[in-house]
């Protein structure tokens, strides 16, 4: 049998011109052959100056990013039958006693006490930790050890062992199970080999995503260590506020947040080791999402029917099944084989109740729109309920036919398995996205022909469900006011150079200075706007920011997918959306969807710790080329409006 | 039929088990997929191979130029130039500069010779030219071919403000930024070079 990246049965002859056509066009770039002459030669141009409908004769042309099947750009994986491996669920990481952690004892400053072992200080890390100077328990009372190693992992029955970066051996790593109120110190250790197999570099910082973490225990990406080193990274869980708006109450509840995630983002090399592996979850819970059905907001209990997903798109060696990297690709690049939580089209077994999935696109580049498809009914739709928009908890959970999610973006949402019982249904990215360059084109494909990545079989026994249906619209957290006036509103734009550098303002990235300073505790108000053509989602390090105006919603247009658009039709706005937010944007956000031409408009403010953050485009090749900034929290700030 | 396709045929047949090439070491696989070994010319008129001559056991740094450029490539090799000294006084290993050139048809080897000493750019340095095939090839292979024939057509220098820098034996590869700080590019280039070798400024 054959099949193509839907995991649909095709014809030998198909997949033999898909084959063919990936080898044609490495014969053209072998060959040189760019010039008009050349390609009229070949007979490859037609006479009105367009190329040749041939199938992947050009990344551009083919369009076989598109549709899912083998071969994409550059990228010719080879064929692997779908569903045949269960979907891996990541070991939560558990605590171990201080007394247990390898090398020398935690200390507030930084251990740069020569190893004789590695001729290395013991640690990677600068500066001391901020949080025991605020009253937060040193060493934390929980403590956690990890190891950043290559270990061979299972990507597919059909591809050999990968030799994966990992956290402990797997990838997505280890889940972190935090609780507000309850500290905690990683040591990070760097055991990652020099050989790296054509991409990484064994040189890492590790990013707690969308977390209120000191800056010295954010993973800035100037902060990295060496192979022999540790980092001790100090996570305080505490709320945003606890030590400006909200003394008090040890913090603002309605800035909880729930599903983190952490990820390399060492410089310039970030694209390369988190496509490499290093990735995980890291999920907060508190007194209202406690992780237990009978309590609180009575979300799906953790673990049997909470799941973390983590999506990610690759490319295997045709010749090697290696996972290969795009190295000189500086535009984006997208993978013909989708991953979930590390496995190549998986298959998950569930109960008919309900379950809180937690959605997190890892990229590298690729904006994904998830639908939940019935493929003996692929047209009708599977409404099911968004219940955060990145690691938070809406104010209510919102219906939706699919989610849109640009790379870290994450989305927890909650999906009745009861009225499928029995039925096998698929997650379905339906998101058209030709190739690395630009985006997403904006239309949606018919339900049944996009990218299958999940199949869920409703078949496993029935049992209780004590979480509380969605559709009663239980409230959670209520928006923090955003409303003061902001200290100054800032602008910057996402743009290119003519000879491909990717900028912020014009400006290329470095670590060396702040390219603005953000007076602590104030409000600010800023104003992102895209260039032409590209659709970037920018991340901003250390608080969550209100979308005010232009936040973008689902992808697709009335025609694209009409039973869908007359029923949300008020949520379907991803270009030229200007006007306020309504729906699932009406949120705390750490990642937003600047697409062509866009204009968003957030506010946010920055509390309680100091030190150095990036905010940057998490497409992670745009990132490791420059579009990206420093911004620094201190005591006073600057009034630069266009930094 | 190329023997990787029939292997794949026959292995989604279920004929026989699908047998995969031993994976290659890190830089094998770069040199396959990305360095082909043409020969070239350098500005001193010397033959050269690219891989062979050019990158194979050296930290490199890569980017695309011609000699008549009024624009952007002037400013990124006297960028370049800069980094290329406060390397010399930070690091101890020895960094190679590769200019190709995208013209190779006007670019002789002494108007390239004019080119490095109206920089400078005198040591450790080559500027490179060649049979237009190869050096279109090598613009391909490095990544610098817009992914649209037509944008690419029309310019060719689309993506060269991307300087490729390497550790070759390691397979460490990365961009950097043409018309960054000549002071942030020295210090990503040392992002390839082993710990010692390195006396790294440190963030603030």
């Amino acid at each position: 049998m054959y099949f193509n990246g839907r995991g649909e049965a095709v014809s030998r002859a198909r997949w033999k011109e898909m084959y063919q056509a990936f080898l044609n066009r490495q014969e053209l770039i072998k060959a040189g052959l760019t010039s008009r002459r050349d390609l009229l030669r070949m007979g490859l141009l037609g006479g009105a100056g367009m190329l040749i409908a041939k199938n992947g004769l050009s990344s551009w042309g083919g369009g076989n990013c598109r549709y899912g099947s083998t071969g994409c750009g550059t990228c010719a994986s080879p064929p692997t039958t779908p569903w045949t491996l269960p979907m891996p669920i990541p070991p939560v990481k558990q605590a171990i006693p201080v007394s247990s952690l390898t090398g020398p004892a935690p200390s507030i400053n930084p251990n740069t006490a020569i190893n004789p072992a590695t001729s290395l200080p013991y640690e990677g890390r600068t500066r001391a930790h901020q949080a025991p100077a605020l009253g937060f328990p040193f060493p934390a009372g929980v403590v956690y050890q990890v190891t950043q190693q290559q270990s061979q992992v299972r990507v597919s029955n059909e591809l050999p062992m990968q030799n994966l970066w990992t956290f402990d051996g797997v990838s997505p790593g280890p889940t972190y199970v935090a609780h507000y109120g309850t500290p905690v110190l990683v040591r990070n250790i760097n055991n990652l080999p020099v050989s790296n197999g054509g991409f990484g570099l064994n040189s890492v910082s590790t990013h707690l995503h969308n977390s209120h973490t000191p800056s010295e225990s954010d993973g800035f990406p100037c902060d990295f260590f060496a192979a022999g080193q540790y980092y001790d990274q100090y996570y305080p869980n505490a709320l945003a506020g606890f030590n400006s708006t909200h003394v008090a109450t040890h913090g603002d509840i309605n800035e909880s947040l729930s599903t983190l995630w952490y990820h390399d983002h060492r410089e310039n090399f970030t694209s390369q080791n988190v496509y490499k592996g290093l990735l995980g979850f890291y999920l907060l819970f508190n007194q209202f999402d406690t992780g237990d059905e009978t309590t609180g907001f009575r979300l799906p209990s953790f673990p049997n029917y909470d799941i973390p997903m983590a999506f990610a798109d690759r490319c295997f060696d045709a010749q090697t099944g290696m996972m290969v990297f795009d190295t000189f690709n500086t535009d984006g690049i997208l993978g013909d084989k989708f991953l979930v939580n590390g496995v190549i089209q998986p298959v998950l077994h569930v109960s008919p109740r309900r379950y809180r999935f937690r959605w997190l696109n890892t990229g590298p580049s690729r904006f994904l729109q998830v639908y939940l498809t019935d493929l003996t009914s692929p047209s009708t739709p599977q409404p099911f309920y968004q219940i955060s928009n990145d690691g938070n908890l809406l104010p209510h959970p919102v219906q939706v036919p699919a989610v849109a999610m640009g790379v870290a973006e994450r989305s927890d949402v909650i999906i009745d398995f009861s009225q499928y019982a029995g039925k096998t249904l698929y997650l379905e990215n339906r998101l058209d996205q030709p190739n690395g360059q630009g985006g997403p084109t904006g239309s949606v494909v018919a339900g049944g022909q996009g990218f299958l990545m999940l199949k869920i079989i409703v078949d496993g026994p029935v049992v209780a469900d004590n979480s509380i249906n969605p559709a009663t619209l239980p409230a959670y957290y209520a928006l923090p006011s955003v409303s003061a006036t902001p200290r100054l509103q800032r602008s910057f734009n996402f743009d290119q150079t003519r000879d491909g550098q990717w900028t912020i303002n014009g400006r290329l990235f470095s670590c060396a200075s702040p390219r603005f300073t953000i007076q602590q505790n104030s409000l600010e108000e800023w104003a992102f706007d895209g260039g032409f053509g590209w659709s970037h989602p920018i991340h901003v390090h250390f608080e969550e920011f209100q979308i005010t105006q232009g936040a973008p919603g689902l992808y697709g247009s009335s025609s694209d997918d009409p039973s869908n658009y007359s029923r949300w039709g008020s949520q379907y706005c991803w270009s030229g959306c200007s006007g306020g937010s309504s729906g699932v944007n009406v949120s705390r956000k750490d990642t937003v969807r600047v697409i062509p031409r866009g204009n968003v408009k957030m506010r946010m403010r920055f509390r309680d710790w100091l030190g150095r953050y990036p905010m940057h485009c998490h497409n992670v090749i745009h990132e490791d080329h420059a579009m990206m900034l420093r911004f620094d929290v201190a005591t006073t700030g600057d009034m630069n409006t266009r930094p | 039929m190329p023997e990787p396709l029939r292997r794949n045929l026959f292995a989604a047949l279920g004929l026989v088990p699908r047998t995969f090439a031993p994976p290659d070491s890190g830089r094998e696989v770069m040199r396959k997929r990305y360095f082909p070994n043409v020969p070239l010319v350098t500005h001193e008129g010397r033959p050269v191979r690219f891989y062979d001559d050019l990158l194979k056991d050296r930290i490199v740094v890569l980017n695309l130029m011609y000699a008549d450029c009024t624009t952007l490539c002037p400013m990124i090799t006297a960028n370049l130039v800069k980094a290329q000294k406060i390397l010399a006084s930070r690091v101890t290993q020895e960094v190679s500069f590769v200019s190709l050139t995208i013209k190779p048809l006007d670019d002789t080897p002494e108007k390239l010779r004019a080119y490095a000493s109206m920089h400078h750019a005198t040591t450790n340095w080559l500027f490179v030219t060649g049979q237009p095939g190869n050096l279109e090839l090598l613009r391909q292979k490095l990544g610098y071919a817009d992914a649209n024939p037509d944008k690419d057509r029309k310019d060719r220098a689309l993506h060269s403000g991307m300087v490729r820098y390497g550790n070759e034996p390691l397979s460490q590869w990365s961009s950097i930024q043409g018309s960054a700080d000549p002071e942030w590019i020295a210090e990503e280039i040392t992002y390839v070079m082993p710990t010692g070798a390195v006396r790294r400024t440190t963030v603030r």
